[in-house]
């Protein structure tokens, strides 16, 4: 991509007081992107940034985008993982009150449409006298996962560090890793992404799973591009219950970003488990029952767009 | 210059107008088929530039008409694959009139059964990437090094047969052929002449080939049905569905066999050589195959259902209930397994005009079969689906999904056309080479 002559990068994230989310803000004149993509239209709202020449300069505010602070390593890095590590995540069930939070911030990292959930939170109810409860779902990374054994070009792999990610620009589309997948994680692009034209523009790795791809499959990545630079994934540090620990199975810690916790100890005194332990698939991605919850359930519909309400309804009995 | 008995020139008179020239009914009948494949290749345009969105394929059930229409027709290819392949080592005499029509349904039906899986590929361009990147835990590679070979099996065993028609239809002096056609026979005749070497060279390989494309087809159908099989998911995740899948293969097979021998009979009074015989036989291996098949449908279903597992649950209770898949479920069973049974079992109903609207019926039955091993699974996933969005919850086929499917129908009418105009339809050297006394000439 040519360099526009007065492009803005790398912005202080504390400019932007965006700190918590650990991303920071990239300006890219659209104008000059050689994706082909059409140009947005300027907001006319102006925005005072601080050139990394220590210049300020005005710009519009549409041309401001969020992106990945980091440059994903190469394709062929991304198959290997970070060496040494084991990442784990331990999701608290007692402390979710669905507020979609976690959604909202893996949806903004990584630059997806509103409808695009790589992470979901759904309401479980697992029979008719059992009381509901959220559950937020994020990939498993399973430790003997069916989309990977499935894929006819290895262009979803599974990596020493835990992770299950894809190659977009290897997969073929054939979709069969989300006919395995078990907890249907895995999302299609049906058709040509939505996603503007700096994005497109990005250089792809698996790491960041950005930009998407038409004909391919995406899903939530555990964010190792993040994991690299020592920070949290988006949908940890943006819940504000906590409910995510992040860690590492080798170290045996897991953070949610206040509180620091051995993961064995975690496990064992809150009795954690796995989600359908009997398919055999061995996610890295625990729960902790939700035993004397923070919230009661209602909460969680407290606020609720009409759309995102009416998924319930089947479990609600409306 | 090859000899033919009597009856082997009748069958090459009544072929010969149709390999001498185009009539006009032929050609507005080509016109159509062509009109219909427009119409698909416009559809698939759109897939292709506008992208998947067109189909109603989405994040649930992520396949759908197009891998039914998939099985299908490698389903029925199992017409010539087995039933030439396994009448062929049992030197079953009456096979000869019917084999080169059951060929070509193979191979025909061979090439259109993956144009189908395509479909569903969200990235053509990149299909290189099988065999670039290629993964031997993949079932898709299976099915990949399984069908081709499979393939190459079907053109060679149809090849192998034809040679010595080819050197017939070259030296013939009663067919007036164009010259390019009559070149083109020279060639594919491999100077074969009926000298005795020759004669055991073609009847070895022949040999050979039969014994290679039955395992071959059972191998393929197989994979196939690993395809589902080797996923966590009820409905697909099941020890039989190898053999399930072959035994469909097979009785589909055997119904399209007979479909296209009754239209072929009526369309070229081929009485004197497909004789009644013929329907009641196949009309037994149907009644068999019917019986077998509804063993394993029933096997399959009394497992499932009894085990009561949640999850298959789920998916029984939709297949059985009447607001969702209950009718279709019922329909596959009583017109894929039933009627044929009783059809065939019943003396008086055993005509060739029964047997060949039963068949059609069946074919149909297993086609919405196939449908609903597809796709009410994918609309059952563990996790129940929470979308508000009624097309990511139940799957509906589009016009696009619809005229492509019709195409492929076409296409396989389109290639049987245009094999009629360079081969008879039922093989001259076969004919000669078998006893007076198993034909009805004309005169009889
Ligand atoms: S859709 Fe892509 S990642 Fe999934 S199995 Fe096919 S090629 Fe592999």
């Amino acid at each position: 991509m040519e360099k526009p002559e007065n492009e803005m990068t790398n912005q202080r994230r504390d400019f932007l007081k965006n700190a918590a989310l650990g991303v920071a803000a990239a300006a890219c004149g659209s104008a000059v992107c050689s994706c082909g993509k059409k140009e947005e239209k300027e907001s006319g709202e102006k925005v005072v940034l601080l050139s990394p020449d220590g210049e300020l300069v005005t710009i519009d505010s549409s041309h401001l985008r969020q992106v990945h602070k980091t440059v994903g390593v190469s394709r062929e890095e991304a198959r290997h993982g970070i060496p040494g590590r084991k990442f784990v995540m331990v999701i608290d069930l007692a402390r979710c009150k669905n507020a979609r939070k976690c959604v909202s911030a893996c949806q903004k990292m990584h630059h997806l449409p509103e409808e695009k959930e790589w992470l979901q939170v759904r309401l479980m109810k697992d029979s008719p006298e059992a009381p509901p409860y959220w559950f937020p779902k994020t990939c498993f990374h399973c430790d003997n996962p069916p989309c990977v054994k499935v894929c006819p070009v290895d262009a979803t792999f599974k990596r020493q560090d835990g992770l299950v990610l894809i190659d977009t620009e290897r997969c073929i589309g054939c979709k069969f890793c989300m006919a395995a997948c078990p907890y249907s994680t895995r999302v299609f692009n049906w058709s040509e992404p939505e996603q503007s034209a700096e994005v497109a523009c990005l250089t792809y790795s698996p790491e960041t799973s950005v930009p998407s791809k038409v004909g391919t499959v995406e899903k939530c990545d555990f964010c190792p591009d993040m994991a690299r630079q020592g920070e949290l994934p988006d949908c940890v540090t943006a819940c504000p219950n906590g409910v995510f620990y992040f860690g590492d199975e080798n170290e045996d810690v897991v953070t949610n970003g206040d509180e620091t916790v051995r993961f064995s100890d975690i496990i064992k005194d809150r009795g954690g488990y796995r989600f359908a332990e009997e398919l055999g698939t061995e996610p890295r991605v625990w729960y902790l029952p939700p035993k004397d919850r923070l919230f009661p359930v209602e909460r969680g519909l407290e606020g609720l767009p009409d759309d995102i309400r009416n998924r319930y309804k089947d479990v609600l009995g409306e | 210059m090859m000899k033919i008995s009597a009856a082997g020139n009748q069958v090459l008179k009544t072929f010969a107008p149709q390999m001498e020239r185009t009539t006009l009914r032929e050609k507005a009948w080509i016109a159509f088929l062509l009109c219909v494949i427009g119409v698909g290749i416009y559809a698939l345009y759109l897939q292709i530039t506008v992208g998947h969105t067109v189909t109603g394929m989405r994040d649930n059930v992520v396949w759908g008409i197009y891998i039914a229409n998939f099985i299908f027709f490698i389903g029925i290819s199992y017409a010539g694959a087995v039933i030439s392949g396994f009448l062929h080592l049992l030197k079953i005499e009456w096979r000869k009139p019917i084999i080169r029509i059951a060929e070509l349904i193979t191979v025909i039906a061979t090439i259109i059964g993956p144009l189908f899986i395509l479909l569903c590929v969200g990235r053509l361009d990149r299909l290189h990437h099988l065999v670039l990147y290629a993964r031997l835990q993949s079932p898709i590679t299976w099915d990949v090094l399984a069908i081709s070979t499979y393939l190459a099996g079907g053109v060679i065993f149809l090849y192998l047969a034809s040679i010595k028609d080819f050197a017939i239809y070259r030296d013939s002096t009663d067919l007036h052929l164009s010259k390019w056609k009559r070149r083109v026979f020279k060639f594919l005749a491999l100077n074969y002449h009926d000298t005795p070497s020759q004669e055991r060279g073609i009847h070895v390989s022949m040999n050979l080939m039969a014994l290679m494309i039955i395992p071959l087809a059972v191998i393929v159908h197989s994979v196939l049905s690993w395809i589902f099989g080797m996923t966590l998911r009820p409905g697909w995740h099941s020890t039989i569905f190898g053999p399930y899948f072959v035994l469909a293969a097979i009785y589909s097979g055997t119904g399209v066999l007979i479909i296209a021998l009754y239209i072929f009979r009526l369309r070229y009074k081929l009485e004197a050589f497909i004789l009644d015989k013929h329907f009641t036989y196949l009309g037994y291996i149907m009644l068999v195959l019917a019986a077998g098949y509804g063993y394993f449908t029933f096997s399959e279903y009394l497992t499932d259902w009894y085990g009561s597992e949640k999850w298959t649950g789920q998916l029984l209770k939709k297949l059985f209930s009447w607001n969702e898949y209950g009718g279709l479920f019922l329909f596959t069973n009583i017109a894929g397994i039933i009627l044929p049974i009783f059809v065939v079992a019943v003396p008086a109903l055993r005509k060739p005009k029964y047997l060949a609207m039963v068949s059609a019926l069946m074919v149909l039955a297993m086609w919405v079969k196939r449908y609903l091993i597809v796709v009410p699974t994918l609309e059952t996933p563990l996790l129940p689906i929470e979308d508000i969005r009624p097309e990511y919850i139940k799957y509906s086929i589009t016009w696009v999904e619809w005229a492509l499917t019709f195409s492929g129908i076409a296409l396989f009418l389109l290639l049987f056309t245009i094999a009629s105009k360079f081969m008879t339809l039922i093989p001259v050297s076969e004919i000669s080479e078998m006893a007076e006394e198993n034909i009805q000439t004309k005169e009889s």
